[in-house]
């Protein structure tokens, strides 16, 4: 677009008909180049389906769909070789929990905070903090979780070890944090500022502006922010492998060492023969992290979209 | 216009190439110097190893400036894959090459080629405040399939027992399951056990070390060199009726201590050139004397 009106622009100003006709080439050659990016990026994306197809599905020929995704044992280097992700999926579900339980409120009230409270100079200093926060790596929330969390939490839940699903949670939900109260922001912030008015004149309070008008107006971006959140939270690895504790029980409850998928895909892959047993198997559960994270993601893009059009003028 | 607006693009991504090429260029052309050796190998495999590697690959890089050495330790079963795989020079392990694995690294045209360097005591620690002080193969055994779940059960306070393990690729979760969990060479031998679902597999041996010294319930099987003062070795019974005997390096040379094993080096092929030299540096007097510094145990 704007390349179109510098065209135009040029093109009114200078009546050289060389140098309309060099911008024409260069532009489609501009165009060209954007369109090749494009088409890269989903041929990207096809190749990965393919391949998690290609690698992950000849297992089944070996265990039965019913019994990879139901069993509860777990033995890839044993003779004969047992394949069941129950724990493993168990596992993602209760660290995913934890952390959504715990980011969501908190990054939920931050964004409301900064769009509908904080002066504009706390919140132009405190959001880019925020999202730094999204930039530390996971290999160190891990070795905070292992350092500073897992004792704290063994000695306030009286557990046998601090490694567990509830200290991966908890340090998931710092990394989507970033995430949520970002996203959250923005959306609440494009909430108009006319409906904060009629609230204020009808003798709302700003609570109640907040809870009863900003939120609801927001609530499909606010959503997309959860699901963006989750997101992140079901497909981190580093940080699950260090803290989660890495038993292979079906976890009754989030304070229980556990491994989810990403985990179990990170400490498997290493020793996985390529195109052996363990590797399709690896690449299963691959394919259905994928599954799972793309739902999630599709869902977020929906809403999103939804709350751009509700505000669209 | 166009052109500033050109310059303005290209400027940037442009210096960052040629930063980038500068960068590369100055690695290799430290080569040089030393005896003449030169060349760059990568070494992968067992976590267990590893330190000693490291320190290996570094005194024989201070001797052989032109000599480029790159260690990693994802685990022995991770190190064999990449023999296979052929994405190793030496491949590091603390376990032996099963039969399926050379099996396959044939059929990838990759012949391995096996070089004893050191010996290890497997050693089971546990916190200083737990009072049991030594364990049978059998006890060892029923507490990692969770058959033994309370420290009562074998002479400790009433405190349940926090199994700690390897994850699966590593050397020592393989040799501790068949030597232990199952018991070879003992009466009680059976194939068809595993690690109780209650164990936690830890990604890295220095962690699981880690963990002990937090957890006053905690049981974890390091190999000797990662054995430090914040934790507590236990000595090993072979049977009910044979004494205790805490891993040292005296106890594996004689034999004695039950639970030792080879440390190994798989190359593809007897090895030749700048491998070579390292690998009859690791077997000379001097490497084995790195070895006893390390905390394993030289070759006789």
């Amino acid at each position: 677009m704007l390349g179109q009106q510098v065209t135009v622009a040029i093109a009114e100003a200078s009546p050289d008909k060389g140098l309309r006709r060099r911008w024409r080439i260069g532009e489609k050659f501009i165009e060209g180049w954007i369109f090749l990016s494009g088409l890269l990026a989903i041929v990207v994306l096809l190749g990965i389906i393919a391949l998690l197809l290609k690698e992950g599905l000849p297992v089944f020929l070996y265990t039965p769909p019913w019994d990879f995704f139901l069993g509860t044992r777990w033995y890839p280097v044993s003779e004969p070789p047992t394949f069941g992700i129950m724990p493993f999926f168990v596992s993602t579900l209760w660290v995913t929990l934890v952390a959504t339980a715990i980011s969501v409120p908190v990054g939920v009230a931050c964004a409301a905070y900064l769009a509908e409270v904080a002066p504009d100079k706390v919140r132009e200093t405190v959001k880019p903090i925020i999202e730094l926060l999204a930039g530390i790596p996971s290999v160190v929330m891990g070795f905070i979780g292992l350092m500073l969390l897992s004792p704290l939490v063994q000695s306030a839940f009286n557990l046998n070890t601090g490694l567990c699903g509830l200290s991966a949670g908890i340090m998931l939900s710092l990394m989507s944090l970033p995430i949520i109260v970002s996203v959250s922001e923005d959306a609440l912030r494009a909430v108009p500022d006319e409906f904060r008015q009629a609230s204020y004149a009808l003798g709302a309070t700003r609570w109640e502006t907040i809870r009863h008008v900003c939120i609801p107006g927001a609530l499909s971006g606010i959503t997309a922010a959860v699901m963006l959140g989750v997101g992140r939270a079901i497909g981190e690895t580093m940080t699950v492998l260090m803290v989660a504790g890495g038993a292979l029980a079906v976890p009754v409850s989030p304070t229980e060492p556990m491994m989810p998928m990403t985990a179990a895909i990170a400490s498997g892959i290493g020793n996985a023969v390529r195109g052996g047993l363990q590797y399709q198997a690896l690449f299963a559960i691959g394919l259905i992290l994928f599954i799972l994270t793309l739902t999630v993601n599709v869902i977020a893009d929906r809403v999103l979209e939804r709350q751009r059009r509700k505000f669209a003028r | 216009m166009f052109t500033s607006l050109a310059k303005k693009w290209f400027v940037l991504p442009v210096s960052v190439l040629v930063v980038a090429v500068i960068a590369m260029a100055g690695c290799p052309g430290t080569t040089g110097g030393g005896e003449g050796l030169s060349g760059s190998f990568n070494i992968i495999g067992s976590n267990t190893v590893t330190p000693l590697s490291s320190v290996w690959a570094e005194e024989f890089m201070k001797v052989h400036s032109g000599v480029s050495i790159a260690v990693s330790g994802p685990g022995s079963g991770a190190g064999i894959a990449a023999l296979i795989n052929g994405t190793t020079d030496i491949c590091q392990a603390s376990r032996l090459i099963k039969q399926k694995e050379i099996e396959e690294a044939q059929a990838n045209g990759v012949e391995p080629y096996e070089i004893q360097v050191a010996t290890d005591a497997l050693s089971v620690v546990v916190h200083p405040s737990n009072p049991v002080s030594e364990l049978t193969i059998v006890q060892l055994s029923a507490i990692y399939i969770n058959q033994i779940t309370n420290w009562k059960e074998v002479g400790g306070g009433d405190e349940p027992i926090v199994v700690i393990s390897r994850d699966t690729n590593s050397g020592t979760h393989v040799f501790f399951k068949e030597n232990v969990v199952q018991m070879k060479g003992l009466p009680a031998e059976d194939k068809s056990l595993e690690y109780g679902s209650k164990v936690l597999f830890l990604p890295s041996t220095k962690g699981g070390v880690d963990e002990v010294a937090k957890n006053p319930n905690a049981i974890f099987y390091p190999g000797l060199g990662y054995v430090t003062g914040a934790v507590k070795p236990l000595a090993i019974k072979r049977t009910a009726d044979t004494p205790g005997v805490l891993p040292s390096v005296e106890t594996a040379l004689d034999g004695s201590y039950p639970i030792a094993r080879p440390l190994l080096f798989y190359t593809n092929g007897e090895p030749t050139g700048v491998i070579k030299a390292f690998i009859d540096y690791c077997l000379s007097t001097e490497g084995q004397a790195k070895v006893t510094e390390v905390g394993y145990v030289p070759l006789p």
